[in-house]
């Protein structure tokens, strides 16, 4: 997983609220075996017709968005399913951050597994981001994630409150796998001490 | 420790197997459901990291997303569904993970099948990467649905790295009306609590019409929690789960099962337990339901009309609701009962199990599929399917005009062959009516089974209770 550490990019509005995880990457394209390759489809109903022209009006189609790396969005962005297929495509086109005023838990726990950051911000702030991001490629925000702030174009900064452990890993880019196999003694011993009488899956 | 616990603080409390000094817990999974979509890349994770399966023995794959619902035996035709099939067959054989192959009767949806094997028991905590493993939690089990990498780390450790949720308890007083299921009750509470009423939280149902429903019921009120923002639903365990358990063939057998009945009896909460946040519903005045939108809150009984944009006094919300309308092809005010629709759709975790069938077979029985509408049955397992088959239920929906399928998860995602046009109506009893979700373009009103076979034989959606 990449570090996150300091952002600065072109953020792209997307005045929505439940965007929910079928919108985001829709069923038809989880038939992947990989993790790369689904950025060209990220929003893919939002963003294209159905014979395969973008829709222009779309924000990530708009020249001064095409290269966005921070959303922001509406309330209980990645509602929905538990498909990571959600956060890689955001990632596989280039987003690190999405700001909004809240996420759907599995889609938020997702975020942090691939690097990039889901800023949570009371509704009258994202509105203020809103109309930054509307401003397009010229009002650049910077998010940085050690000192838990989102820089706006004239400089204001707005303060953001992330968990302690998923900042740290983020920064440092670390497996949580490597982490828990710290923790395999307890593992161990917690196994041990199953009462006898819990079943095993044998014999398929 | 507290003297007072809910269900759920009582199955975390059992799981921590380390808590670091941020209250962040190692907590241990005792079930893990592997299918094909969501574990490609976490056991090529595996792989690259040289790590294997810790507990193949807590583990159990089976393919339900991608697979067609025709007659399988000639093999899976579309080339990236057949791969992600293929694949998930090898990873099974290299790290040897148990495996319900795609013609072996014990193949169906995976959040049907757990309960189904008594693999899902009270008390465990149980994961698979897909949200609806929420379902699992009718057994008075922890279950969540987890990512791709969440999924490598169950694999590599048989933990998950996670911080405890707020408790919610969902009360339902009193008994529902006839012709009004579980499904009516659970889209009744997301329509009260929104799609995002339970995010941070862990549902737990109680009330004198949760005691009262099946196994299956239960199953269908836990599914759709997530549809409500909550990561799990619960359900106490008593006498009616115990009674299902027993028996199964991966359940406790037994002495065995007699001591984990006295475990399972330790379990629901205590009196004074605390709730973070508490909802009451009353069960007489719920009507069966019908969603007008394209989010599960968006959801009216079936004597009401759309609701009115213009109603709506916040602005993004407004415009929300209007382009719900717009996508979905109704106008404000209109009467739900009598809309058209093209196609119906009975399965899903949801709604796939044997008494869901016998549900909507009642209401076929005798009659036909209207002239124009397509009708789907799609059991959630193999055994289901013969299950119906033996008492008869095949023939009644065959001789009403539906389609009999093969098990899987087939129009609830529009992932494989059974997909809606752009622009068709479906009554479905699904669990999301998302945009493009039942295939691009394609229009969902959720209903319950009752609901959705009383829609297929008159042709527009209908409130069952009418129909003689």
């Amino acid at each position: 997983m990449d570090k996150f550490n300091v952002l600065t990019g072109a953020a792209a509005p997307l005045n929505m609220a439940n965007v929910d995880t079928d919108k985001i990457i829709p069923a038809r394209f989880l038939k992947t075996i990989k993790r790369t390759g689904l950025g060209k489809d990220l929003f893919s109903n939002l963003r294209y017709n159905e014979d395969g022209s973008e829709k222009p009006e779309f924000v990530l189609n708009q020249p001064k968005y095409r290269k966005a790396e921070i959303l922001v969005a509406g309330e209980n962005f990645g509602c929905g399913s538990s498909r990571e297929h959600a956060p890689w495509a955001l990632l596989d086109f280039g987003i690190r951050c999405v700001i909004a005023p809240s996420f759907a838990d599995i889609f938020h726990g997702n975020c942090f597994k691939n690097g990039i950051l889901p800023v949570v911000l009371p509704a009258d702030a994202c509105e203020q981001l809103m109309a930054d991001a509307a401003l397009g490629t010229n009002a650049r925000l910077t998010v940085d994630l050690d000192r838990q702030v989102v820089v706006r174009p004239d400089g204001q900064e707005i303060h953001f409150e992330v968990d302690a452990f998923r900042k740290h890993c983020l920064l440092n880019g670390l497996d949580d796998i490597g982490l828990t196999l710290e923790h395999v003694v307890a593992i161990d011993t917690y196994e041990k001490n199953e009462p006898a009488w819990m079943p095993v899956i044998a014999g398929v | 420790m507290a003297a007072s616990r809910t269900l759920f603080d009582k199955i975390w409390d059992a799981h921590v197997v380390d808590r670091m000094g941020d209250g962040t817990c190692v907590l241990y999974i005792d079930r893990h459901l592997v299918h094909e979509v969501t574990s490609p890349q976490a056991f090529e994770g595996l792989r690259l990291a040289g790590r294997k399966v810790r507990r193949v023995d807590a583990t159990i794959a089976v393919v339900d997303h991608n697979i067609p619902t025709e007659d399988r035996r000639s093999g899976i035709n579309e080339p990236e569904s057949k791969l992600q099939i293929e694949t998930l067959e090898k990873n099974v054989a290299d790290f040897g993970v148990p495996y319900f192959p795609v013609l072996d009767d014990r193949q169906g949806i995976v959040h049907v099948i757990g309960p189904e094997q008594g693999i899902s028991l009270p008390g465990m905590t149980i994961v698979c990467g897909d949200s609806h493993t929420s379902t699992h939690g009718a057994m008075g089990a922890l279950a969540f649905g987890i990512g791709t990498s969440e999924v490598e780390h169950v694999l590599a450790t048989q933990t998950l790295l996670q911080k405890p949720a707020l408790n919610m308890l969902v009360r339902v007083d009193g008994a529902v009306g006839p012709g009004v299921t579980a499904k009516d009750i659970i889209l009744a509470v997301i329509g009260e609590i929104g799609t995002a009423g339970g995010n941070g939280h862990v549902i737990e149902y109680a009330g004198e019409a949760i005691r009262a429903l099946d196994m299956a019921g239960r199953m269908t009120v836990c599914n759709m929690s997530i549809e409500a923002g909550a990561r799990a639903g619960l359900i106490a365990p008593d006498d009616v789960t115990f009674a299902y358990i027993k028996g199964r063939p991966y359940a406790p057998q037994g002495d065995d099962f007699a001591k984990a009945v006295d475990y399972w009896r330790t379990l629901p909460s205590d009196d004074g337990a605390h709730y973070d946040k508490i909802v009451v519903l009353d069960a007489a005045s719920i009507i069966p339901q019908v969603s007008w939108g394209t989010s599960p809150e968006a959801v009216v009984p079936i004597t009401g009309v759309v609701p009115d944009p213009a109603s709506e006094a916040d602005e993004a919300k407004r415009a929300q609701m209007q382009r719900m309308l717009d996508y979905m092809g109704l106008t404000a005010g209109q009467k739900l009962a009598g809309t058209k629709v093209d196609v119906v759709f009975i399965g899903s975790c949801t709604n796939s199990r044997i008494e869901d069938l016998r549900a909507a077979a009642a209401v076929a029985a005798g009659k036909h599929v209207a002239d124009g509408v397509r009708a789907l049955v799609v059991p959630g397992s193999g055994l289901i399917k013969k299950q119906a088959e033996v008492e008869g239920l095949d023939k009644i929906f065959l001789d009403a005009g539906f389609e009999w399928r093969e098990a899987g998860c087939s129009m609830c995602l529009g992932m494989n062959p059974d997909k809606l046009t752009p622009g068709q109506r479906c009554a479905s009893t699904s669990n999301r009516n998302f945009e493009g979700r039942q295939g691009p373009g394609g229009r969902t009103h959720l209903v319950s089974p009752a609901m959705a076979a009383a829609a297929a034989v008159t042709g527009v959606l209908t409130d069952v209770r009418e129909l003689a």
